[in-house]
């Protein structure tokens, strides 16, 4: 399979001169199997590239949403694809108590925060509640998650005959715990990221910005690295970027933090662009 | 093993931050995990005992009635939290692995996550002083 990061951006698009490397765009991910699957992992500001680059005769979307912070979705209108008549678009998402996915997704798409609504897209929308176990979706077994961050969050694992990537983008695994990692039965996201070709993860933070943001739901790129090594993934792709952090500044936190740490997998930036190939 | 779900996780690292006893256990019974607190009255340290079997933790105790009567296990807050899927409270007594007899009281409610999946069971008790 074939991974496309559009957007690596967190919590807020932050284009402009500093962020040109990296990339200003907010979550989104596509992924194409070697059959012809296409998985699109989240719907942040960078879909909308990803919508003008898809095939005009595309006639299904697969969509899978890890939660519904507006750096995830706000891409979602402007994505191409859902303003064609007859394409067939399937939205995933957790699950909550009191409302619908679909109701969820209605406060954005839905005056005043936004003039069009939902039941005024051409696209046929098929909503689909998570966690619910494995699901298959064309060539690929997704596996959904949930993990720590504020408000129902999944992570996915997305899986071939061939090769695993795991999704986390927003992830605390370090919450209310007093060493971390610790062993992998207490850590959040664990049995989603064990063994992957492939990691993306929550990497927002320096360690000392992580001090007073406890909470927030984000991951230091030092407890990135530290998850990494626990689940013995194979490649760690660096993610969520904080939206004031500069190009260079995320060289430093990378140089810095690695050389320190001397991880024993490979560690790569995910910068806006960036295509990976995921083999076994 | 595989990983613990996240609400689970999540309730001991509350546990772990709390100064009140907490008794943490799974959708099956088996005791997860009790916090330090908890070591005190129950008379044994996590860190040697680990996760224990429902059908080991609920007679070791040897919950009983003032009078000294035995409670079966399944009439306890715990089970009760865990098989009606409701709260549950009592005093009662218990021998602590420590060989004391102490009165407690406590309050057992189920963990029920998003999507209406049950994940076990918390317990949050006190001793009660003579």
């Amino acid at each position: 399979m074939k991974a496309t990061l559009w957007g690596t951006r967190g919590s807020l698009a932050s284009p402009g001169p500093d962020t040109v490397r990296y990339g200003g765009n907010t979550s989104c991910v596509s992924i194409h199997g070697e059959e012809g699957s296409l998985l699109i992992l989240d719907a942040g500001t960078g879909m909308r590239c990803l919508g003008q680059d898809l095939p005009k005769d595309l006639l299904r979307v697969d969509i899978l949403l890890t939660q519904l912070h507006m750096d995830h979705i706000q891409g979602l209108p402007f994505f191409a694809p859902l303003r064609r008549t007859g394409v067939e678009v399937h939205l995933y998402g957790p699950a909550s108590t009191m409302l619908s996915l679909r109701s969820r997704l209605m406060r954005y798409l839905s005056p005043p925060l936004f003039p069009v609504s939902i039941r005024e897209l051409p696209g046929k929308l098929h909503f689909h509640e998570l966690p619910s176990g494995t699901v298959q979706i064309g060539e690929f077994s997704v596996k959904a998650q949930l993990i720590i961050h504020p408000n129902p969050t999944v992570g996915y694992r997305v899986e071939t005959e061939h090769a695993s990537l795991t999704y986390i983008p927003d992830h605390e695994p370090a919450l209310g715990s007093f060493s971390f990692p610790r062993s992998k039965e207490w850590t959040s996201g664990f049995d989603l990221a064990a063994g992957s070709d492939v990691l993306i993860h929550d990497s927002q933070y320096t360690a000392e910005e992580y001090k007073d943001r406890v909470g927030f739901g984000h991951s230091s790129l030092e407890q990135a690295l530290g998850f990494a090594r626990l689940a013995e993934v194979k490649q760690l792709i660096t993610f969520h970027h904080d939206p004031g952090h500069s190009d260079d500044m995320i060289d430093r936190m990378m140089a810095e933090t690695i050389g320190e740490l001397r991880p024993g997998y490979q560690v790569t930036p995910g910068m806006e662009g960036l295509e990976i190939v995921v083999e076994d | 093993m595989s990983q613990q779900e996240i609400e689970v996780i999540l309730s001991r690292h509350l546990a772990e931050h709390l100064a009140m006893p907490i008794f943490i256990v799974d959708p099956q019974g088996n005791m997860l995990y009790y916090n330090e607190p908890a070591e005190e009255i129950l008379g044994m340290r996590y860190q040697d005992t680990g996760s224990m079997p429902a059908s080991e933790w609920s007679t070791a105790f040897q919950p009983s009635e003032q009078d000294g009567t035995p409670i079966r296990p399944e009439e306890l807050p715990l089970m009760l939290a865990m098989m009606k899927r409701h709260p549950a409270h009592r005093r009662f007594w218990i021998r602590g692995l420590d060989d004391a007899q102490r009165q407690i009281e406590l309050t057992a409610f189920p963990l029920i996550g998003q999507a209406d999946r049950f994940v076990g069971a918390m317990a949050i008790f006190w001793e009660i002083p003579e």
